[in-house]
Parts: structure tokens; C-alpha cells; sequence
């Protein structure tokens, strides 16, 4: 393993065209991500942060600037050769699924793992892993179609995660999930980054933000705030009732 | 300090979980478990655990003499000696009508919605006037803090049993309020910085 950042951005910009009119959405967002960082990227919407996540997975091209991915320049790639890199080192997990219809829940998220070289027992193993962090043991057999989208959500961060990439680039990964949905996405994430997963998480929700441990807030195209979130305080005990105040 | 309240219940998302279970945090939990049925200060103590799980900040046997005494004087419960035969006699409480009465009157009445008594405000609207700090860097060092903040309370769900219903509603509530207040921050950094 290199010493290289996962990430690294010098200067990013990405224009879109609206008819004559030329739209700034990232403008010059340098960032480094080390190995092992769990970065939430949050903003309001069109701050940018969908767009500066989907040029680190190389499904947007950037204007100008540069991006490194694991000491690579990667910016500079043909499409097919970034599909390479995505299947290799980078998991991707959106909003909306993008699930195959006639696949089950099961290849889908063992086809990743074997597409990058895992054998099929390591594949199979990995998954049956996922889907149980995730409850979603019972529905391995099931065509996607027959989930919920909760389900589906959770399916597609398993397949994200099947081929253990150095790095999950997550769009609003709890975008549709109600709460207790959101709480096992949120568990796994956790669980995948304790074992050494760097993870760019793009949220709006501050609660799934706070898992991460620093968080980058852009408005505009631009960082105005990057920094570690403060880590929980050790010392004693505190319980749930500590959370409230009971007045008479 | 930021605390939000809610009628009654506090939720305290500042970072110093003071044990704030004064005598008058006491009082209605004391009343509400005496309509049940009559019960010494002891089993009082007991049954308040048994009912809040984790989600009550349990309150020392001291503290519930010193309310149930405070209680008595008010009217509101009444005590009976109770013999026993080796030891010494113990008092068993029950609710007077107008405990009752005070129960029944806090049940029904409305509560307040949540309200922010936020010193932050102040800060963010003087602060730049008097030029002793720039807005962006209020907003910055207050997300910061809240997001600390949730992630305490994220360990916290953590750490409480998945069967303790009454602790997760709990710190979920904690955690809606300091989802908003964030929300608040980021809209304060759009229209202000």
C-alpha cells in the first residue's frame, strides 16, 4: 500500500451549460482524504456537493482542476478506463439504486466482488455478510423489483461494498430511508469504516453526518468549513436520562 | 446554556448532562405512580426505574423523602403508618383528591412547542456589529459543537438496550431538535455569510 492520499483535488472547477448561460456548481475545491477518513460532505442543495462526488467517481468530468485517486491522476482518464478504476477501488452508492431487474439481491451484490477478481466463495461469503449487517438475509433469492425501497437503498450500499473498495463514494446513501432503515445503513457504515474504510459521504442529514468523523461544509461551489467533529467524551457513564431534564 | 424545553421535559443537548433531578423534577412522576396505587418511598423509587429504563435520570431515595415530604405539606399526598412487625413502622403515601386533582390538571393542559433560548442569536446578530467576531466563524465553531453533540447522543442510542422503547424515543427527540437547530445554522450561513 502507498502513503497516498485516497483522494486528492487541486482546484477542481465544473461549469455546466444552461443554454447560454455557463453555471459554476464546484469552484476550486482542493481536498485530501487519507486512508481510514469517514468525510460527510454537506451543504445546502446546489452547493455543489453532488457534483464534487460524482467527479471523484469520474461520473461527471470536471472543467478544470485535477484529481488524484490513490496517487493516480485520474481526471485525465477515458471513460473506460475509469470504469477500470471504479471496479477495482472505487464503490459508489446513490439515491437511486440502480439495481439489475433480473438479477436477485444475491448477484447483484456478488457480481462487483467478482468482477474484481474475488472467487466466487469469497464473493458469496462477503455477501451473505452484508445482506445479514443489513437484514436482508431472507430476501437474497428476490429479484430487487419485490423490495421495498428501503430494502433496495440497503441492497445497493451492499453491492457498493462487495468488493471492499478503498473508497465509497455515498449520495445521500440515507436520502430515502425512514428511521430505522437509516440506522442500519448508518450501523454498517460505521462498522465498514471501524475495520479501515475511507468513506466521502455526501448528506444533507446532520444526523447521519455526525457518524462521520469530519465534516466539509461548501456553499456555492466552495469549502467554508472543514473540520473534525468532536469526538464523544469518555468518563462516566451516561445513560439517556442524562439527555433530559425533569421539571415539575 | 442551550437548552430546548417542551412543556415539562428539557431536552438538554448542551454537553454538561448536569443530573438536574431537583425536587421538582420529581414531583409529577411521584404523583402519577401514587394514582396508581398507594406505595412507599422505596417502591416508589423502584417503580419509577421500571417504567423509564434508561430514559429517567434516577433520583437518589433521599430525593423522593425530601419530595414526598414537600408533597405531603402541599396536600397532595397523605401518609399512613404502616406496622411492621421486626422493623420500624413504614409510611405508605396515597394521592388526596386534590393530587388528583393537580394529576388531571397536568395531563390535560397543553404544552409549550419546543422554544430555542438561544444566547447563539444574539451573538450572530451583535457579534459582527461590534466586529469582535466574523459571522462565518460563529456559524462554523456552532455546527461544529451541535455535531459533537450528535454524535455523543449517537453513542449513546448505541450503548442503550435496543428493548429500552422510552430511552430511543428519547434520544431520538434530542437528536430531531439538534438536527433542526443545525438546519437553522446552515440557513443562517446562506442568508448571512
Amino acid at each position: 500500500m502507498s502513503e497516498d492520499p485516497v483522494v486528492k483535488t487541486v482546484n477542481p472547477v465544473k461549469i455546466y451549460q444552461n443554454g447560454d448561460v455557463p453555471v459554476p456548481a464546484v469552484r476550486g475545491v482542493d481536498l485530501q482524504v487519507e486512508a481510514g477518513e469517514f468525510v460527510a460532505v454537506m451543504g445546502p442543495s446546489g452547493s455543489g456537493k453532488s457534483t464534487l462526488v460524482h467527479m471523484l467517481g469520474g461520473l461527471d468530468q470536471r472543467t478544470s482542476g485535477e484529481i488524484w485517486i490513490s496517487g493516480k491522476r485520474a481526471d485525465t482518464l477515458s471513460e473506460s478506463k475509469w470504469a477500470l478504476l471504479r471496479r477495482r477501488g472505487v464503490g459508489f452508492v446513490f439515491q437511486f439504486f440502480n439495481l439489475i431487474g433480473n438479477m436477485t439481491v444475491a448477484d447483484n451484490v456478488e457480481l462487483p466482488a467478482l468482477l474484481a477478481g474475488a472467487s466466487p466463495r469469497e464473493a458469496r461469503q462477503r455477501r451473505e455478510f452484508l445482506l445479514g449487517e443489513l437484514g436482508l438475509a431472507a430476501r437474497a433469492d428476490d429479484p430487487p423489483a419485490r423490495l421495498a425501497g428501503g430494502e433496495q437503498q440497503r441492497v445497493a450500499l451492499a453491492r457498493a461494498l462487495a468488493h471492499e473498495p478503498s473508497l465509497l463514494l455515498a449520495d445521500e446513501p440515507t436520502g430515502n430511508l425512514d428511521t430505522r432503515n437509516t440506522r442500519d445503513v448508518l450501523r454498517l457504515l460505521s462498522q465498514v469504516h471501524k475495520k479501515g474504510q475511507t468513506i466521502i459521504m455526501v448528506t444533507h442529514d446532520h444526523r447521519a453526518a455526525s457518524c462521520a468523523d469530519r465534516v466539509i461544509s461548501l456553499l456555492d461551489g466552495q469549502i467554508v468549513d472543514d473540520a473534525p467533529i468532536p469526538a464523544a467524551r469518555r468518563g462516566p457513564r451516561r445513560n439517556a436520562g442524562d439527555v433530559i431534564e425533569l421539571r415539575g | 446554556m442551550h437548552v430546548i424545553h417542551s412543556g415539562n421535559v428539557t431536552v438538554n443537548t448542551q454537553c454538561d448532562y448536569a443530573p438536574v433531578t431537583e425536587e421538582m423534577g420529581v414531583r409529577l412522576p411521584l404523583l402519577a405512580l401514587l394514582a396508581k396505587e398507594p406505595a412507599h418511598g422505596y417502591e416508589l423509587k423502584q417503580a419509577l426505574e421500571q417504567t423509564f429504563g434508561a430514559a429517567y435520570p434516577s433520583p437518589n431515595i433521599g430525593q423522593i423523602y425530601v419530595t414526598l415530604g414537600r408533597l405531603e405539606k402541599d396536600g397532595l399526598i397523605r401518609a399512613v403508618a404502616v406496622e411492621q412487625s421486626s422493623r420500624p413502622n413504614k409510611k405508605v403515601y396515597f394521592l388526596t383528591q386534590q393530587g388528583r386533582e393537580a394529576l388531571i390538571a397536568w395531563a390535560d393542559g397543553p404544552l409549550e412547542g419546543p422554544r430555542l433560548r438561544d444566547e447563539f442569536f444574539m451573538k450572530l446578530v451583535l457579534a459582527p456589529m461590534t466586529g469582535i467576531a466574523d459571522r462565518g466563524a460563529l456559524i462554523n465553531r456552532q455546527t461544529r459543537h451541535f455535531l459533537g453533540l450528535m454524535r455523543e447522543l449517537h453513542h449513546l442510542s448505541e450503548t442503550t438496550s435496543p428493548d429500552d422503547r422510552y430511552a430511543h424515543l428519547l434520544i431520538e427527540g434530542a437528536m430531531l431538535h439538534l438536527q433542526a437547530d443545525l438546519d437553522w445554522l446552515e440557513r443562517c450561513r446562506e442568508e448571512l455569510t
